[in-house]
């Protein structure tokens, strides 16, 4: 199998009720997305994709990353981020608590994990706010937080979970810029999952609905 | 799966296992030890007791009517109070949930005995008495202080159930939409708040009412001597150091248990009752607007004097346990000394730390079987534990089952060891931490465990540095819960600790009934303090954990 992440006749019911059908690859440092009403399905597609679907969900198919099939993996080893319209920050750790759990522990010893987080943090223009609680930021700057520490895990595909809805218009553009940026950096497949036609003419890629009909924008 | 994957993954059925083993056993063992009788039946000998009918009738009346008046006084306060008072009132109420019964009832004792402070401060002034009256105010033979003292302490535990379902009744919008056709604040309340609000209040108002109508330690307090309650004289059958009572207590306690049983039934009932009469006001259109400011008063008046009661009761232990000469009828003590705390010291101490050891190591086993059964259902996906396996042990009369675990104890020569004192304690322990902990946490985040497995976390690394530490604050307080229920619990301690096995709330018992005002008064504070600080901690040390985490400390 080649590198990117392939969704091959992936189907999810509920029930007799078809919620995705998909058969799709995204090649790397491209953009898929999924666009559709609330409740039509979008965020079921990522929960299969991250490892997450509740077990009411029947799921036939396969979802491949890379060469490796990941469709009964647990989640922790598949590798893929995921930002969600939350940031999610866990309030019980500090800014450097966050990225230090997002950190592989195979990154030793601590100063090398110290200065890959001091690192992280100065490519968001956050230098100096690792000791800081994250419910003392600003609504753009825990929305960077949580891209540095979904990107310190080092992923290798990136799902989004409407994560620009919650943040206003001007801050929007900037976050949505630096996400796709990031994205095509690591040349990592992304699916965007949206209602917001802007979203979808940002990210630039095919646009499709839940069950497979492409949508023009 | 590894070995500790496979335990976890039992934990769920072994938790209502755990509560139901020791309580068909017990039954069991109650039912044998009543069968056995050398020579007359131990029913006959129990049918010939000429205070049968009495008791039985102390049990269901005290047992009743506080239970219908504590119920109705939370349903009051609720749908009276406006918000500020509400909020005062849940502030004054709360901690006094952490009151043991036997605290409580030892200072309601206090209070109004013939030679307590209500009468030393009303005499002789007012009473010209210069010596306590021959007024039986306790114990007296209607059970009129036990219902009072039954309806102070269960207040509080209703009130804050409501405060805990009433989020999930919409109440705001349904009171503002009766109101605004016209309907009195108590009657919008009873038709359009009550029947979402009831179906959360009803385990719980059955536990009370079980426990109104068995209960040994406030009974025994304030309650009639001469028949005493059913229950009350079951607990003397059992204690008899001749042990020959034991069948005549086990056979009562089948009565007991039965007559508990017709009580819930008859309850349900009523509510029936009570339903089809809201139905027909809510036909007739009734706003009955002229209810809300009598009610109203009486309301606010009954909150204020229960809430002062039980303050003044907990001052009076204090005062007493200092107290240096103090004849009736002196307001004051004449002066204030240490000597019953420092000749107490030694016994004082000893049975503090049992206390304390019995009760953070039921907490802690309690603790761990909650948090690993409502881990394994997140895990595994298993339905949740249905919640009348929790209230069972709440529902089901301690006296009906404990006589049966204790001769089983006797049989296994465990009676009388911690072991089997923490054991029987853990029944009581383990309903109360899962029905605080449970709702916690299943409402935390789930999200945040997807967004930790993105990033490579395994499901035992979020449990324990995301899961966990966020819940450190309902795990704190399930853990004073836990704490404050074993530190009351008085009947298991008696029973299956054989008399060998003392705790503040035996000793704080014991003394009461005849031994000095000083030392039970010693006792009983000590028995106060150690919820009280218990719920302090689970209050103050998540705020200094968590002092440098906003986010923490606002939920």
């Amino acid at each position: 199998m080649k590198s990117g992440l392939h969704l091959i006749d992936l189907a999810l019911n509920l029930g007799d009720r078809p919620i995705v059908a998909l058969s799709t690859s995204i090649a790397p440092g491209d953009v898929l997305t999924i666009m559709g009403p609330s409740g039509s399905g979008k965020s079921t597609l990522l929960a299969a994709i991250s490892g997450s679907l509740a077990s009411a969900f029947q799921m036939t198919g396969k979802i491949a990353l890379n060469g490796t099939d990941l469709t009964t993996l647990p989640a922790q080893f598949r590798r893929i981020g995921i930002l969600f319209q939350d940031d999610l920050l866990f309030p019980n750790l500090s800014v450097t608590g966050n990225l230090a759990f997002a950190l592989p522990s195979a990154i030793r010893p601590s100063a090398a994990r110290q200065a890959r987080i001091a690192d992280a943090l100065s490519a968001m223009d956050l230098a100096g706010f690792g000791p800081r609680d994250p419910a003392t930021l600003s609504g753009g700057q825990r929305a960077r937080v949580a891209l540095a520490r979904c990107l310190l895990a080092d992923p290798q595909a990136l799902l989004l979970d409407e994560p620009f809805s919650r943040l206003d218009a001007a801050l929007r553009d900037q976050i949505r810029r630096l996400v796709f940026d990031h994205a095509k950096a690591r040349d990592l497949p992304v699916i965007l999952v949206t209602h917001d036609p802007t979203d979808a003419a940002a990210a630039g890629g095919p646009v499709l609905s839940p069950l497979g009909q492409p949508l023009q924008l | 799966m590894t070995l500790a994957g496979h335990l976890l993954r039992a934990t769920p059925r072994l938790v209502p296992a755990f509560l139901l083993l020791p309580i068909l056993a017990g039954l069991t063992g109650t039912l044998t030890t009543a069968l056995q009788t050398p020579g007359v039946s131990a029913f006959s000998q129990l049918a010939h007791w000429p205070g049968l009918i009495p008791a039985m009738r102390l049990s269901v009346s005290t047992g009743a009517i506080s239970t219908a008046a504590a119920l109705l006084l939370t349903l009051l306060i609720t749908a009276t109070f406006s918000s500020p008072a509400f909020t005062l009132l849940r502030r004054l109420l709360a901690p006094l949930i952490a009151l043991p019964h036997a605290a409580a009832a030892i200072g309601l004792a206090f209070l109004i005995a013939p030679s307590g402070w209500i009468a030393r401060a009303l005499s002789p002034w007012a009473t010209s008495w210069t010596a306590p009256p021959d007024l039986l105010t306790l114990h007296d033979p209607h059970g009129i202080a036990l219902t009072l003292g039954l309806i102070a302490k269960e207040l509080p535990f209703l009130l804050l159930m409501t405060i805990a379902a009433l989020p999930q009744c919409d109440a705001p919008r349904r009171l503002h939409t009766a109101a605004a056709m016209g309907y009195g604040r108590i009657t919008a309340f009873w038709l359009t708040t009550l029947p979402a609000l009831y179906p959360h209040l009803r385990l719980p108002t059955l536990a009370v009412l079980a426990y109104a109508m068995t209960n040994v330690d406030i009974a025994t307090v304030l309650g009639p001597t001469l028949p005493p309650t059913l229950a009350v004289q079951i607990t003397l059958w059992m204690t008899d150091p001749s042990l020959t009572q034991r069948s005549l207590a086990s056979a009562a306690a089948l009565l007991q248990l039965a007559l508990t049983a017709a009580a819930i039934l008859g309850w349900l009932g009523l509510e029936r009752l009570a339903a089809r009469l809201r139905h027909a006001v809510t036909l007739r259109g009734l706003r009955l607007t002229r209810l809300d400011r009598p009610l109203h008063a009486f309301t606010a008046a009954s909150a204020i004097l229960l809430c002062a009661t039980l303050l003044t009761g907990l001052i009076s232990l204090a005062l007493w346990s200092v107290a240096g000469l103090w004849p009736f009828p002196d307001t004051l003590p004449q002066s204030l000394t240490l000597t019953a705390w420092s000749s107490a010291a030694p016994a004082l101490s000893a049975t503090t730390l049992t206390t304390l050891i019995i009760a953070t190591t039921a907490t802690a086993a309690a603790l761990i079987l909650t948090l690993a059964s409502l881990q394994a259902e997140h895990l595994f996906a298993l339905p949740p534990t249905a919640l009348p396996w929790l209230y069972l042990p709440l529902i089901l009369p301690q006296i009906c089952f404990l006589p049966g675990v204790a001769n089983l104890f006797l049989t296994a020569h465990a009676t009388g060891g911690l072991i089997s004192v923490t054991l029987s304690h853990l029944i009581f322990v383990l309903p109360y931490v899962a029905l605080t902990l449970t709702a916690p946490f299943r409402s935390w985040e789930p999200r945040l465990a997807t967004i930790a497995a993105s990033l490579g976390a395994s499901p035992a690394s979020i449990f324990w540095r995301l899961r966990l530490p966020m819940l450190l604050a309902p795990i704190l307080t399930a853990a004073a819960v836990g704490l404050a229920v074993s530190v009351g619990q008085y009947l298991p301690t008696l029973l299956i600790g054989g008399g060998r096995v003392t705790t503040l709330t035996t000793e704080a018992l014991a003394l009461s009934s005849g031994g000095s005002r000083r030392l039970t008064g010693a006792f009983a504070l000590l028995q106060t303090l150690l919820p009280a600080m218990g719920f302090a901690l689970a209050l103050s040390l998540p705020r200094l954990i968590f002092a440098n985490r906003k986010a923490m400390v606002a939920t």
